[in-house]
């Protein structure tokens, strides 16, 4: 569903991704891990467009990114700090959202049912907690059933209720053949959710392996003891 | 009209900016008109307060917008929105608001005072600075990311065309008396869209006396109606001209 052929990008001087090849399938769940700095957010923003590529090309659903917009009413995108307009309400937000995307049917209200943001509906964007612009990023990011999910950091600020109640909503997504993007640094939270694992540094990918090849390769239960192990073989070589 | 210029002239308009303006217009206009008997002599202070104040008004507002848009824009972004019809949107919004309150801050008391050629002559000049300068800030808050730096560029360029630019002219008129430079002073008035606003209101006016050096060599040079022709297209240039660069400078910039 996503191809990225030989990514690069630099701002001004600095090279943030250095020739980054990747493709994604459907029903796939990605983790994009790393350390602080090392492109993802880059990268997914290359994916959405709001950053352009010095080199290479981006393909979504076959079709190449650049002169297209179209193809962002496939995806459902969830940033990692979330940045609303300071005066209007969450209502407005959502209404807006509805309205440009020209969907009124066929919605996925269901976070929007679970985090109670109906009550909410006439607080302004400048007044609400980090933790809930989170809720109104995630409940905008899955409303509009998109094929391709892309979250950032999803957990990072909501309280454990909240964070249980998206990795429910993002297993149920999986089970229905969505391709969903998770950059994360909390690998324990990732144990039950992905299938992949792409691991990057500096701007180099440092590998794309599937959760069950990482763990028989390298004998590990869990994803997070199996990627040390990796990481450590990898300086020892 | 697309939804998001609707969104967009909604939020104006609910910020109470625009609404002062729109009132300070009025009683400006008003209070010229009740203070002068002579209706010319009223046009004549009104184009000078307004040549003043549209631009800074337009030109500090849209700018400040602009910047305090970033969350909006990069919202819409990550929406299956064209960069193009963001960045046309937010133009029209705030040029459609801004012309909205000029027209009824000073087009009603200008209707009722100086319901003549020269008034309607006013108000088009009204609306086409006021998008003229619309447009230069979108220039310049296109170039820096930085806020302070945006504004400061925005202020530096009101301050070039509606104080410094007379200035500069003069000196050269001093500096150059004994040449032949009349043609190329006609160019050069050409390179400030506020003295382009002024000469095309004096030429109604026939008030030789008060359209300053290049004014009278503007109608010299082309008469009355290819001068005011000319004096459209050149203003016409002027918004095109920040605003395309400025979308060029959009369509690449990395949010």
């Amino acid at each position: 569903m996503i191809e990225i052929t030989n990514l690069h990008k630099h701002f001004g001087k600095l090279e943030v991704l250095k020739g980054i090849n990747l493709s994604f399938n459907k029903g796939e769940c990605i983790a994009l891990i790393g350390p602080n700095g090392c492109g993802k957010t880059t990268l997914i923003k290359s994916i959405l467009g709001m950053v352009i590529p010095s080199q290479g090309t981006i393909k979504v659903k076959g079709e190449l990114i650049s002169k297209n917009y179209q193809y962002r009413q496939h995806i459902g995108y969830m940033p990692q700090i979330g940045r609303y307009p300071d005066n209007m309400t969450i209502g407005q937000i959502i209404e807006m959202i509805k309205d440009i995307r020209k969907e009124n049917q066929n919605l996925d209200e269901e976070l929007l049912h679970h985090y109670l943001l109906q009550g909410m509906f006439d607080k302004r964007m400048r007044t609400l907690s980090g933790g809930t612009t989170q809720k109104v990023s995630a409940t905008l990011a899955f409303l509009f059933n998109p094929d391709i999910l892309i979250l950032d950091e999803p957990t990072a600020g909501l309280d454990p209720l909240a964070s249980e109640i998206l990795k429910e909503k993002i297993i149920t997504e999986k089970q229905k053949g969505k391709l969903i993007l998770i950059t994360s640094h909390l690998l324990s939270e990732l144990d039950d959710l992905i299938t992949h694992i792409v691991f990057m540094q500096d701007g180099h990918l440092k590998f794309h392996q599937s959760v069950s090849e990482l763990k028989t390769r390298t004998g590990e239960e869990r994803i997070s003891k199996a990627i040390a192990s990796v990481l450590r073989g990898g300086s020892h070589e | 009209m697309n939804r998001i210029i609707k969104f967009i002239i909604l939020d104006i308009l609910k910020n109470k900016i625009v609404l002062i303006y729109t009132l300070i217009l009025a009683v400006l206009s008003w209070s010229v008109f009740s203070l002068e008997d002579n209706s010319t002599k009223g046009i004549l202070t009104l184009l000078n307060v307004i040549l003043l104040t549209v631009p800074l008004v337009s030109v500090i507002f849209s700018t400040i917008y602009l910047y305090n848009s970033s969350e909006f824009i990069e919202l819409l972004l990550s929406q299956p929105v064209n960069r193009v019809k963001i960045w046309r949107s937010l133009f029209f919004g705030l040029v459609i608001s801004l012309i909205l309150s000029f027209s009824i801050g000073v087009g009603i008391p200008l209707m009722m005072y100086a319901p003549s050629n020269v008034g309607f002559m006013m108000l088009a000049v009204g609306i086409c600075i006021t998008t003229v300068f619309v447009a230069i800030a979108f220039f310049s808050s296109i170039i820096t990311r930085d806020k302070a730096k945006g504004i400061g560029i925005a202020i530096m360029l009101w301050l070039f065309f509606a104080l410094l630019f007379d200035g500069i002219v003069l000196f050269l008129l001093f500096q150059l008396a004994d040449y032949p430079i009349e043609k190329m002073m006609v160019g050069i008035t050409a390179l400030n869209p506020i003295d382009l606003a002024r000469i095309l209101i004096l030429l109604h006016l026939d008030v030789s006396a008060m359209m300053g050096y290049t004014g009278a060599i503007f109608k010299e040079f082309f008469g009355t109606s290819l001068g005011i022709i000319v004096a459209f297209l050149v203003l016409l240039l002027w918004t095109v001209t920040p605003y395309l660069i400025s979308l060029v400078k959009f369509k690449n910039k990395d949010l």
